[in-house]
C-alpha cells in the first residue's frame, strides 16, 4: 500500500500549479470576474497542457494518465478558481472532437445545472428547456434544466475535486492574512479564536483530500452510466463540505476585508456554492451513503 | 497511490485470519466492563497469546523484542482483529501504544532488556502518570518534586487521571527534578521516571468516571524511592522525552478504534431499519450517511498518514504550508485526532435517536459508549490543545505567549 503521491505525481502537480500561476494569477481571475467569457487562448493552452486529454490513451493523442492525476490536476484548477466547464469538457476527450485539445469548449448537464451554456460549442445530455438564472457565482454563467439526474461518478469525483483545491487555498489564504493583519498589536493568528478557525479548515481539508484521493484510487468511476458509488459520494459531500465551510471562514478571519469584493475569498464561496449543487448534493450523498451501510 | 495490499501483505493478512479463527474461541469470555482486575486479567491473557503467536509489538522495532512490521501490517492487524472480534488492548494501552514504544526509542539497552518483553508478553502493565490536580493541559507545570538521594530520587507530589492505575504494574511518571525559577523556565527540569506502582509511599485511589466505572485514579506519592537507573532520558531533559511519548499517543494510540466504530454504524443502521426509525426520519438516516463518509476517510487519512511515515516524506500533503508534517507523529497526529474524538461522539449521539427511549437504559451498550466517548475531545489533550497545535505548528500562526 503506498497511498501517497509519487514523485511523477509531484511533479505533475507542481507543474500545473506554476503553469496557472503564470496564465491565470490574481490579475486575470480579477479581469475575468468583470468579463466573464471563455479565454479560448487560455483554454487551447490548458488542452496542449493535457487537462483535458489527461486520461486519453497515449495512442488516441493523449496523456494516458488515470483518476488520481487528473484529481491533483484538477485540485489545482480549483486553487487557481480557474473559470470555464472544466469537467464536462475534460470528460468529452475522445467523443467529441477538438474537446481533448481544447479546441472545442463542451459543457454539460447534471440534469439539474447547465454551466457555461450559451459560450459552449457542444452539450453534453438533455438541455432542451434550459432557462438562463442570474447566477450567484459571477464567474459561472447558469442555466437550470429539469431533466432526469445524469449519474456521472467521474464528473461527481472532479468537481469534488475542484472543491478541494478551493477549500486548501482559502486555508492557506486564511493562514496568510492571518499572519499580516494586526490587531491589539499582535498578529490576529495569535488569538486562539481565529488560531482554531484555522486549525478546524486545515482539518476539513485534509479528510475531504484522503476521501478524493483514495475514491480516485478505488472507484475507477468509469464515465459510464451508473451510480457514483459511496466513496465518490463520500468524497464529494466531504469536500463540498470543506469548501464551502472553509470559504466562510476565511471571510471571518478577513473581517471587514471580506466582505468586499475587493476580496477574492467571496468568489471561492459562490462557486463553491454552484459545485454543491452539481452531479450529487449533500442530500443525495448521504442518502446514498446510508444505503449502503 | 496505490491503496492496493502487496503480495507480502496479502500473506501476512491470510495467516493471520487463520490464527485468529482457531485462537479467538479459546478465549474466556469478556468480562464485565466495570471489573477492572478481571478486565487485566482478560487483557492480558490475549496479549499472551498475541505473544505466544509472534503477533505481540507488530510494529515495534525487533531489537525492542517486537516483530518489525510495516506500518501497513499493523493496519492490517487492526482491521482483522477487529472484523475477528477481537479484544482490544484494553488494560495494555499505555505499556503497548506509549511507553513500550518510547522505552525502545529513549531507553538504554538494559532498561530495553527489562521492561519490553514483560510488556509484550503480557506479564506487566504501564500507566501513565503525567496530569496533576494544577497541571493538565499545562503539563509542563507540574510540581511532583524529586530530589536526588545518592543513587535514589525521593518522590513526592500527587498525580490524577491515571488511567487502569489501580491495577498497574508500572508509571511512567514525570517529575520535577529542578525547580522552576528565573534561570529554570518550566519547560526544563522535568525528569521522566520509571516507577513501580508498588514501591513503599505509593497510594492509589480510584476516581469513578461519569460512565460509572473506576477507570482511572488519583496517586499520592510520599517519598516514594525510585533507583536512578530508572530514568529515561537525562535528568531535566523530561520534556524532551515527554514530546515523544505524546507523539506515539496522539498519533497512533486510537486508529485501531475507527474500524470499530465503523462497525458500529453498521449495528446502528441495521437496528434502524428493524426498528422502524430508518423510514420514519430522514434526518436521521442522512446523519448516518454523513457518519459513513467521515469514517471512511479517517480511516483513509489513517492509510495515508501510515504511508507517509513508511516511505519517507513525499512532500506536503497539499495544504498546510507546505511542511509536510503528516509523516510526522503527533502532529498528522493531531489532525486525526481532532476530528475523530468529535466523530465518535457524534456517532454515539446518533445511537441515541437510533435507540430512542432505549438511550436511557444503561443496559445497552450504546449507551455506556456514548458515556465514554465524552472523554476522547479531552483526554490525550484537549481538542482546544490539538488545534493549538494544529495552528502553530502546522500552519506557523504565532505562538500564544
Ligand atoms: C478518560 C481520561 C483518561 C485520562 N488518562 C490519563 C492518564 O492515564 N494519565 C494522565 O497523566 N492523564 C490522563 N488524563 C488527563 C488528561 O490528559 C487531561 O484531562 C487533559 O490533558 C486536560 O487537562 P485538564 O483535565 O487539567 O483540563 P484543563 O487543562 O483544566 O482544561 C479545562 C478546559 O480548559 C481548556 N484549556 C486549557 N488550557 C487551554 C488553552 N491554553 N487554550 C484553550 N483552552 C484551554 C481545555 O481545553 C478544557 O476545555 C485522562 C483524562 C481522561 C478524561
Amino acid at each position: 500500500m503506498e497511498f501517497r503521491l509519487t514523485e511523477d505525481q509531484l511533479a505533475l502537480r507542481t507543474g500545473f500549479r506554476a503553469l496557472l500561476d503564470g496564465r491565470f494569477g490574481r490579475d486575470e481571475l480579477r479581469a475575468a470576474v468583470e468579463r466573464p467569457v471563455i479565454d479560448r487562448a487560455l483554454w487551447r493552452e490548458l488542452g496542449d497542457a493535457g487537462l483535458f486529454s489527461l486520461r486519453l490513451p497515449e495512442a488516441d493523442g493523449g496523456v494516458g494518465l488515470g483518476l488520481p492525476e487528473a484529481v491533483l490536476v484538477f485540485e489545482e484548477a480549483g486553487r487557481a478558481l480557474l473559470p470555464g466547464p472544466l469537467v464536462a469538457t475534460h470528460l468529452a476527450a475522445g467523443t467529441v472532437p477538438g474537446a481533448d485539445t481544447g479546441r472545442t469548449v463542451v459543457a454539460a448537464s447534471d440534469g439539474a445545472l447547465v454551466e457555461w451554456l450559451a459560450e459552449a460549442d457542444e452539450v453534453v445530455g438533455e438541455a432542451g428547456d434550459a432557462r438562463p438564472v442570474r447566477s450567484v457565482d459571477p464567474l459561472t454563467p447558469l442555466h437550470r434544466v429539469s431533466g432526469e439526474r445524469a449519474d456521472r461518478p467521474a464528473a461527481a469525483l472532479l468537481t469534488a475535486a475542484l472543491q478541494l483545491g478551493s477549500a486548501a487555498r482559502t486555508t492557506e489564504l486564511a493562514v496568510q492574512y492571518a499572519k499580516e493583519r494586526e490587531q491589539f498589536g499582535r498578529p490576529i493568528g495569535a488569538f486562539q479564536a481565529v488560531k482554531h478557525l484555522c486549525a478546524r479548515m486545515l482539518v476539513r481539508t485534509e479528510l475531504a483530500r484522503v476521501a478524493v484521493y483514495a475514491a480516485a484510487v478505488t472507484s475507477g468511476a468509469g464515465d459510464g452510466v451508473r451510480a457514483p458509488d459511496t466513496d465518490v459520494a463520500g468524497a464529494k459531500l466531504l469536500a463540498d463540505d470543506a469548501a464551502v465551510r472553509n470559504a466562510r471562514d476565511c471571510i471571518q478571519v478577513h473581517g471587514g476585508m471580506g466582505f468586499t469584493w475587493e476580496s477574492d475569498v467571496h468568489l471561492h464561496l459562490k462557486r463553491a456554492w454552484v459545485r454543491a449543487g452539481q452531479w450529487i448534493t449533500e442530500a443525495e450523498a448521504e442518502e446514498l451513503i446510508a444505503a449502503a451501510l | 497511490m496505490d491503496l492496493r495490499y502487496t503480495e507480502d501483505e496479502e500473506v501476512f493478512r491470510g495467516q493471520l485470519k487463520e490464527w485468529l479463527a482457531k485462537a479467538l474461541p479459546a478465549l474466556p469470555p469478556a468480562p464485565d466492563p466495570l471489573d477492572w482486575p478481571g478486565r487485566r486479567a482478560y487483557d492480558t491473557a490475549w496479549q499472551r497469546m498475541l505473544y505466544e503467536a509472534g503477533y505481540a509489538g507488530l510494529h515495534w522495532p525487533a531489537d525492542a523484542g517486537g516483530r518489525g512490521a510495516t506500518p501497513t501490517q499493523h493496519l492490517i492487524f487492526l482491521e482483522e482483529t477487529e472484523r475477528a472480534g477481537a479484544p482490544y488492548v484494553g488494560a495494555n494501552f499505555v505499556g503497548l501504544l506509549h511507553a513500550g514504544p518510547t522505552i525502545a526509542a529513549e531507553g538504554t539497552a538494559e532498561q530495553r532488556a527489562r521492561w519490553l518483553p514483560p510488556v509484550l508478553r503480557g506479564d506487566e502493565i504501564w500507566c501513565q502518570g503525567f496530569s496533576e490536580p494544577g497541571a493538565g493541559s499545562d503539563l509542563a507545570s507540574l510540581r511532583t518534586r524529586a530530589v536526588r538521594d545518592g543513587d535514589h530520587y525521593v518522590v513526592s507530589g500527587s498525580k490524577i487521571w491515571t488511567s487502569h492505575a489501580e491495577v498497574a504494574d508500572w508509571c511512567e511518571l514525570l517529575v520535577r527534578t529542578e525547580p522552576v525559577s528565573d534561570t529554570v523556565p518550566k519547560h526544563r527540569g522535568i525528569t521522566w521516571l520509571a516507577m513501580r506502582m508498588d514501591a513503599p509511599g505509593v497510594t492509589v485511589r480510584p476516581l469513578r468516571t461519569l460512565a460509572g466505572s473506576t477507570e482511572f485514579a488519583e496517586m499520592f506519592l510520599d517519598d516514594v524511592r525510585i533507583p536512578v537507573t530508572d530514568r529515561v532520558g537525562a535528568e531535566n531533559d523530561g520534556w524532551r522525552v515527554t514530546m515523544v511519548t505524546l507523539s506515539f499517543e496522539r498519533g497512533t494510540a486510537f486508529v485501531g478504534e475507527v474500524v470499530a466504530c465503523r462497525r458500529t454504524l453498521g449495528e446502528l443502521a441495521r437496528t434502524a431499519r428493524d426498528n422502524g426509525r430508518w423510514d420514519a426520519d430522514p434526518a436521521l438516516r442522512r446523519r448516518l450517511g454523513r457518519l459513513g463518509a467521515e469514517f471512511a476517510a479517517l480511516w483513509r487519512l489513517t492509510q495515508w498518514n501510515v504511508s507517509e511515515s513508511q516511505g519517507g516524506s513525499s512532500g506536503d500533503s497539499g495544504s498546510g504550508g507546505g511542511r509536510g508534517g503528516f509523516g510526522v507523529p503527533g502532529i498528522g497526529g493531531s489532525v486525526f485526532k481532532l476530528r475523530y474524538s468529535q466523530a465518535r461522539q457524534e456517532l454515539y449521539e446518533t445511537a441515541a435517536d437510533v435507540l430512542g427511549p432505549d438511550a436511557l437504559d444503561l443496559a445497552h451498550p450504546w449507551n455506556q459508549d456514548r458515556l465514554s466517548s465524552l472523554s476522547y475531545t479531552i483526554a490525550a489533550g484537549t481538542s482546544q490543545i490539538q488545534q493549538n497545535i494544529v495552528a502553530e505548528r502546522i500552519l506557523g500562526l504565532p505562538k500564544e505567549r
